[in-house]
């Protein structure tokens, strides 16, 4: 007789991992693994800038090298194992303004890249935007509020 | 050690978005564009409600390179700015906090579109058909 602990663990070998499970784990890895390779260079950044300027420096260095990677072909074929783990940090944005510049180059510097640079980036900086002034308006009617009150 | 168990906590904190997004992608079939949407909204709703500041304290890159990051980073900044600078920052402040990343991808982007090609779509690894680059 198996006792109920060792079921679970029966069931956990021989049931099959859903792919829901590995593609998740795959994500968890190369994400963590970008965030940690960006926490690394943050310190590396400190001895030579503040840290408002080293954030923004690690920012770009990630968006560089996944531009650069993009235009090689190397980041699609890291971007279809890991998923989600280079589509979330900054990475994935990059990605996705280089990838449409590179493709629409042909139709014209004016309406081919110029454009299509935006397909995402548009939606992304628009509501990063709107929602910031959202905010923005909320505060400033509270410290109105807080004044008259 | 110190430095470690930081680029440590970044891995987790980083990893665990990523692995949660995932699931979100695999059971919504949402498009990659509608996902970065969501995450820098979501990072702004986070900085408005002071939870950014609080996972940044802790887990650094983790939370702050993800796209999550842009949008408290433009929280932390329309704050900053609205308490400061009044009115004007409601403007400015969303697009100031933006700027560095979307000017470092316009800028690589346009680079890397000079010096590479676009690529014809290969079917299964074997080149049939190569595209003509124009007509």
């Amino acid at each position: 007789m198996y006792s109920s602990k060792e079921y679970a663990e029966h069931v956990k070998k021989t049931s099959p991992r859903s792919p829901v499970l590995k593609n998740s784990v795959k994500a968890f890895f190369v994400g963590g693994a970008i965030c940690a390779l960006g926490q690394a260079l943050f310190f590396i950044y400190l001895n030579f800038a503040d840290e408002k300027e080293a954030q923004l420096f690690v920012t770009v260095t990630l968006i560089a090298a996944a531009a650069f990677l993009t235009g090689l072909g190397i980041f699609n074929k890291i971007a279809r194992f890991a998923g989600a783990g280079t589509l979330v940090p900054v990475t994935g944005f990059a990605n996705s303004v280089v990838s449409p510049a590179i493709d629409n180059k042909k139709e014209g510097f004016i309406l081919g890249l110029g454009p299509k640079i935006f397909t995402v980036a548009g939606p992304v900086i628009l509501y990063s935007v709107l929602s910031g002034a959202l905010y923005g308006i909320i505060l400033y009617a509270v410290e109105v509020f807080k004044k008259l009150s | 050690m110190e430095i470690f168990i930081k680029i440590a906590t970044a891995f987790l904190v980083g990893g665990a978005i990523c692995f949660a997004v995932q699931i979100v992608i695999d059971k919504t079939a949402l498009t990659p564009a509608r996902i970065l949407v969501f995450l820098v909204v979501g990072g702004v709703l986070l900085g408005a409600v002071g939870l950014y500041d609080k996972i940044y304290s802790f887990a650094g890159c983790g939370i702050s390179v993800p796209l999550i990051g842009f949008g408290g980073n433009i929280a932390k900044t329309v704050r900053e700015s609205v308490l400061s600078s009044g009115l004007s920052g409601i403007i400015t402040a969303p697009v100031t906090a933006a700027a560095g990343g979307i000017g470092a991808s316009l800028f690589f982007a346009f680079i890397n579109a000079l010096i590479f090609r676009g690529r014809p779509k290969r079917i299964s690894g074997k080149k049939k058909n190569p595209q003509p680059e124009s007509f």
